[in-house]
């Protein structure tokens, strides 16, 4: 009469722990840098420069992760470096994700004319090269928080807007949905508390995924130098910096990467993680 | 004998102007079960869905009326129908995989109707949810409403779409092949049940199946639907004796009965078939005309 899919628990996945873990840490470290940043992460020092990490011979007791070739602590950079992915993460993120979902979900459940009108605008959007689109925006607005925000939105929201409109049709194609119908309930409210609890599982998975990329993004511009003004730390900036020092300084380019790596991979861990955990049928 | 449903001349057609159902007219008399057989295809489901107004965007009617309860429901404006039929008519569904909405527990999704439809409180609704859980025969429903709805069997979730039609005391429900999806021994329990709880709140039932056999056992009236056609309708008894149509006579033929379960069958012979899409053909023309 009942299978035992029901019984059994699931525990939560290692996968789910590890990078729920790295980026809790990682927030957390951005949230109270100043305390947590050994040094100031923009004091140069010309006698501290390119310093080596903690275990090799040579290192400066204090900068734990060696220096830059200006003298500037290399793991305070980093954990500064945390704010500005981190908000350009969520933000960015979010917002993409609020606007692309929306549109999905009504062009996927309403259809008729609200689909039309969605999708042909998705369509033309899309015919649009959207990184020149981006880049243009930045040379317009100026480099900043501000403008790489955007840009991703402007490049992304149409990834949400497809994939949750077509997982929107074929939810509104059961039978549970007609069934509210007939019990009377208007459609805004079918599509938030019948639609919308089924898709949740894939838009949880596409904000992480989107969170990733956001972090990809803001790194790939300071790399280039297109992101916030240049004195505020950042880990593209860093790796950027690094390269150039790559044989006297290993550990100015290695560790930022390293860092910027384990956060784009946790966030698309925690994506799939979290959407199976969400899914009813598979928890 | 008043009709509560009364279909009159509907006739339903694809956007590009294909008929799916054909002039079609049928009545529910309150407190009865009216059978709708046919075979798969026939425009069965699209019936129900006419009625309940949940057909697909495709269809569209294009003429008839459909009196429920005493008004044509398709003169009423789109919310004020919405409303009329949450109150008064329900659907028991084919396939109970799809009709329970997979990441809500089983007991909210029935409170929900009947807070939306009687306005109780989530309490009272409770109460009675647990109830309804215990009339359709499932076992320790203080348990089955927290569970969601891949952890039960077919069955399980039939009875427990079956609760959900009768919870707010329809006038009304149409059971779209109820039993079709489910396994052979259960079937017999689930249109048992069925028809006792049709019985004990004598609710008028639309019953549609393409099994004449199931139709015998549960049905007062019955009318047999060829593509998008009523081509018979008539009383049970009348029916079995002495079917009018040859349709009906050669699906009847095509049918095990009860009483000789063992007895030749014959299917529907080309013959008939081809006399029927003729009739069809000739109703499509004088429809154009
Ligand atoms: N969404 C749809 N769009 C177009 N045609 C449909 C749709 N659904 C069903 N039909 C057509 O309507 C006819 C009747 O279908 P249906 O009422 O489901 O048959 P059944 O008697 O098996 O319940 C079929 O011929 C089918 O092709
Ligand atoms: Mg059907």
């Amino acid at each position: 009469m009942q299978d035992e899919r029901g019984a059994l628990k699931r525990p939560l996945g290692l996968r789910l722990w590890l990078s729920g873990s790295w980026l809790t840490l990682l927030f957390f470290a951005a949230l109270f840098a100043p305390l947590i940043a050994p040094k100031d992460p923009l004091m140069q020092d010309l006698f501290l420069g390119r310093m080596p990490p903690f275990w090799e011979s040579g290192a400066e007791p204090g900068f734990w992760l060696g220096t830059d070739s200006l003298g500037r602590d290399v793991l305070s950079r980093i954990v500064y470096g945390a704010r500005l992915t981190l908000i350009v993460a969520f933000v960015a993120g979010v917002l993409t994700c609020i606007i692309g979902a929306t549109l999905g979900l009504i062009a996927g459940y309403y259809r008729g004319w609200a689909d039309r009108i969605i999708s042909r605008f998705v369509d033309i959007w899309m015919a649009f090269p959207p990184i020149l689109f981006a880049i243009l925006l930045i040379a317009v607005l100026g480099p900043g928080l501000f403008s790489i925000i955007i840009a991703i939105i402007i490049i992304d929201w149409t990834r949400f807007a497809r994939v949750i409109r077509a997982e929107a049709m074929s939810q509104g194609a059961m039978d549970y949905v007609a069934s509210a119908q007939v019990a009377g309930r208007t459609k805004l409210d079918t599509m938030l508390s019948e639609i919308l609890p089924n898709v949740l599982p894939t838009i949880i998975a596409l904000l992480t995924l989107e969170m990733g990329i956001g972090v990809i993004v803001e790194a790939i511009l300071s790399f280039v130098n297109l992101s916030i003004s240049t004195d505020s730390p950042t880990w593209g900036g860093m790796i950027s910096e690094g390269r150039t020092s790559i044989h006297q300084a290993w550990w100015v380019l290695v560790f930022p990467l390293i860092t910027l790596f384990l956060t784009v991979l946790s966030f698309s861990q925690l994506g799939e993680g979290l959407k199976d955990r969400f899914d009813p049928v598979l928890r | 004998m008043t009709a509560y449903l009364s279909i009159r001349n509907l006739t339903v057609t694809l956007t590009g102007g294909t008929p799916i159902l054909r002039n079609v007219s049928l009545d529910v008399v309150a407190g009865q079960v009216h059978g709708l057989v046919g075979e798969s295809g026939a425009g069965k489901s699209m019936i129900g869905k006419a009625v309940l107004g949940t057909l697909p965007r495709a269809l569209t009617i294009s003429t008839g009326e459909i009196w429920l309860d005493g008004v044509n429901i398709l003169t009423l404006k789109p919310s004020q129908r919405r409303q009329r039929i949450g109150a008064i008519a329900a659907l028991i569904p084919q396939d109970p995989l799809t009709a329970l909405n997979p990441s809500k527990r089983i007991g909210p999704q029935i409170t929900r109707r009947l807070v939306d439809i009687l306005g109780w409180s989530k309490q009272v609704a409770t109460a009675r949810a647990l109830e309804l859980l215990a009339e359709v025969q499932i076992p320790d429903p203080v348990r089955v409403m927290r569970t969601y709805p891949h952890e039960l069997s077919g069955g399980m979730r039939q009875r427990i779409l079956i609760a959900s039609a009768f919870a707010a005391e329809p006038k009304l429900i149409i059971a779209d092949e109820p039993t079709t999806a489910l396994d052979v021994t259960v079937q017999k329990q689930i249109l048992r049940l069925i028809s006792d709880m049709q019985t004990r709140h004598s609710t008028a039932l639309l019953f549609v199946t393409h099994d004449l056999g199931v139709v015998s056992k549960v049905c007062d009236t019955l009318s047999v639907l060829y593509a998008g056609k009523v081509v018979e309708d008539a009383r049970m008894h009348r029916f079995f004796m002495r079917p009018i149509h040859p349709y009906s006579a050669a699906l009847l033929a095509a049918t095990p009965t009860y009483t000789d379960p063992t007895g030749s069958l014959t299917p529907v012979s080309p013959k008939v078939i081809k006399a029927v899409e003729q009739e069809i053909q000739e109703h499509d023309m004088r429809a154009r005309q």
